[in-house]
């Protein structure tokens, strides 16, 4: 393989790393706040996707219209699934947990299908589709927004974190529950703030893909289980290992497509990330610290 | 530690009856073949489930995996069969070997990881499983599958008719349940309860955890592939979709409806949903909106499972002051 060939697969790795590492932060959120997986997730990345297109192309809104509105619809899906099927079960084993998430992932995926039906959607790249040459490598103008945005993302939920009330809250409510509440502050409302804010970051990462390589009602499953995977690689818990690792298992994706073939490239991702998991059971930057014996 | 754990024993073996007459009975009034088929599935399905529900509900242990169990014992089966001939006893019995050092060979890493990483590591796998059947197209035909799989048959008397099948299968299920049951009253029952509340504990208490672990893995994946081989010989053909990750998922459903740690609950969650999933069938869209809403309701109105709630109601209606020790095993959980 030529190296130039090999930095096109790196960059298309990036791309879709990107995509994970989006999809991971959101899992990252909730299970900070309430230590469940939400295998709904993917969903959100499949509604993102699918009302940005209904919106731009069906509505004629302007584009950047028509994705704030779809985030924004997204968000509130995921505000309602907190109150509705979330918060009753506050008290319930995790397993029951999961079980609701996957029941409400089935769901809103085939409630999807009837109202979209089975085809394929997509929408114009953001700003148009000229590829950047870069190094004897060709970047699409869309890999830069996917990249961008979730550098973007990165540096702002930083700032959340270090400067802003809600954030500090939010963070000492992933370190302790009882002792943050003990502090005043509403868990309750920090669990449904998690909810909406990885709903937000599921449906931008479904829109931003969506130009690339289209959307439709079955999606879901398969980029949620990316993003699990992505959120488990860089250590459960973690939002900048969640970056890393979502970065790295599309790197690794991408370039096992180029030296095997296209076939086995989930079953590559996977084997990776058990090997990972094998050798270092928390994570690449997971800490043994974290969980509750 | 619970008391009058005895009668409960003995009711199970009157249940146990009562089951195997009333699943014995049913063809005489199913005759079409069309229902013995469903019939056969629900027996699969309760085969395959009482040994997850061992592993997660007993012991504790999520797997998201199970489809590809399933799936090794469906494929060995199919493979050793058509394209090498033999019998299909060999081909279960071969499933079950094969299943079982798979699934050693996978615990002893995989159970060293807990909750959400187990999870994660069984669903990788599972993962990798299904693209083995997709790619190695000269032994699994690919997304084509395997056509032509021969019915089960003694020496000239083939199963060959469902209803013969569905005789064998309910004899395996009762098996299972006959064992699963045994299990858990067993010393092994109580040292994986002991792993589920607290394996720090159980392991400072003598309990070699990681041994019951495994054991309860390899067994559980072992009645997977019975499972799957059983699925095949009826069926006929064997393809990737049967064993994808929504599986796994629809068999770890089945546990938590019926209701964990509780065999009547495997067995109840198991034959619920299936008629369920043939029922819906017949609504097409509609079909997985009413399974997935369904299930969240199910959770969120009765998370003990449809057994837990059962016993709930039946303690409000005779009026008990104490829990019914059946479902106790999960009250670990809350802690």
């Amino acid at each position: 393989m030529h190296l130039d060939q090999l930095l096109q697969f790196i960059i298309s790795g990036i791309t879709s790393g990107s995509i994970y590492a989006l999809i991971a932060l959101g899992f990252t959120l909730i299970y900070n706040s309430t230590q469940i997986i939400n295998f709904a997730q993917g969903e959100f990345v499949m509604l993102g996707g699918l009302f940005a297109v209904s919106l731009y192309s069906v509505t004629h809104l302007p584009l950047v219209l028509a994705i704030i509105l779809a985030i924004a619809i997204v968000t509130i899906v995921g505000v309602v699934f907190e109150r509705l099927a979330i918060r009753p079960l506050k008290d319930s084993s995790g397993i029951t947990l999961i079980i609701v998430t996957i029941g409400a992932s089935i769901l809103m995926k085939n409630v999807a299908m009837i109202f979209w039906g089975r085809d394929p959607q997509t929408m114009p790249p953001f700003t148009g589709d000229t590829p950047i040459n870069f190094f004897g490598a060709s970047i699409t103008p869309q890999s830069l927004w996917v990249i961008g945005v979730l550098i973007l993302v990165v540096i702002m939920l930083q700032l959340f974190y270090k400067r802003s009330v809600i954030g500090k809250a939010m963070k000492a409510t992933s370190i302790d529950p009882t002792a943050a509440r003990l502090m005043g502050i509403n868990t309750s409302n920090i669990v449904m703030l998690s909810f909406a804010m990885s709903a937000g970051f599921a449906s931008l990462a479904g829109i931003l893909i969506t130009p690339i390589s289209m959307t439709s009602y079955s999606v879901g499953g398969f980029l949620g289980l990316k993003g699990f995977a992505a959120a488990v690689l860089g250590g459960l818990g973690n939002p900048v290992g969640a970056v890393v690792g979502g970065i790295l298992l599309g790197v690794l994706e991408s370039v096992s497509i180029g030296f095997i073939s296209s076939g086995y490239k989930d079953a590559i991702a996977f084997l990776i990330l058990l090997l990972v998991l094998f050798i270092r059971p928390s994570g690449i930057m997971g800490s043994k610290l974290r969980g509750k014996v | 530690m619970r008391t009058n754990r005895k009668p409960v024993i003995q009711s199970n073996w009157f249940w146990v009856l009562v089951y195997g007459a009333i699943m014995a009975l049913l063809p005489l009034a199913l005759t079409n073949n069309y229902y013995i088929k469903i019939l056969i599935i629900m027996g699969i399905n309760t085969i395959i489930v009482l040994g997850l529900n061992l592993l997660m509900g007993y012991a504790g242990q999520v797997s998201l995996g199970h489809a590809a169990f399933y799936g090794i014992g469906a494929y060995a089966s199919a493979i050793l069969t058509t394209k090498y001939g033999l019998s299909p006893w060999f081909g279960i019995a071969a499933s079950v070997v094969l299943g079982g050092l798979i699934a050693y060979a996978i615990a002893v890493p995989t159970l060293r990881l807990k909750g959400h990483y187990l999870a994660m590591a069984t669903l990788g796998f599972a993962e990798i499983v299904h693209v083995l059947f997709l790619e190695l197209r000269d032994y699994t035909g690919g997304t084509d599958g395997i056509f032509g799989i021969p019915s089960i048959s003694f020496g000239s008397f083939t199963l060959e008719t469902p209803i013969k099948l569905y005789a064998l299968v309910l004899i395996i299920t009762l098996v299972a349940l006959i064992m699963a049951i045994n299990i858990i009253n067993s010393r092994v029952g109580r040292a994986l309860r002991a792993v589920h509340g607290s394996e720090v504990a159980a392991s400072a208490m003598g309990v070699d955890t990681s041994k019951y672990k495994i054991q309860v893995f390899v067994l559980s994946a072992v009645l997977a592939c019975i499972g799957g081989s059983l699925y095949a010989h009826m069926a006929g053909y064997v393809s990737p979709e049967s064993f994808t990750l929504g599986v796994s998922i629809t068999l770890v459903t089945m546990v938590v409806f019926g209701g964990m740690a509780n065999v009547w609950g495997a067995v109840i969650g198991a034959s619920m949903l299936t008629l369920l999933q043939e029922y819906l069938k017949g609504y097409d869209d509609y079909n997985f909106v009413i399974f997935g809403a369904i299930l969240v309701l199910a959770m969120v109105f009765m998370p003990k499972g449809l057994v837990g709630a059962g016993s709930k109601l039946i303690q409000i209606a005779t009026r008990r002051s104490t829990p019914i020790p059946e479902t106790a095993g999960d009250s670990s959980a809350a802690s």
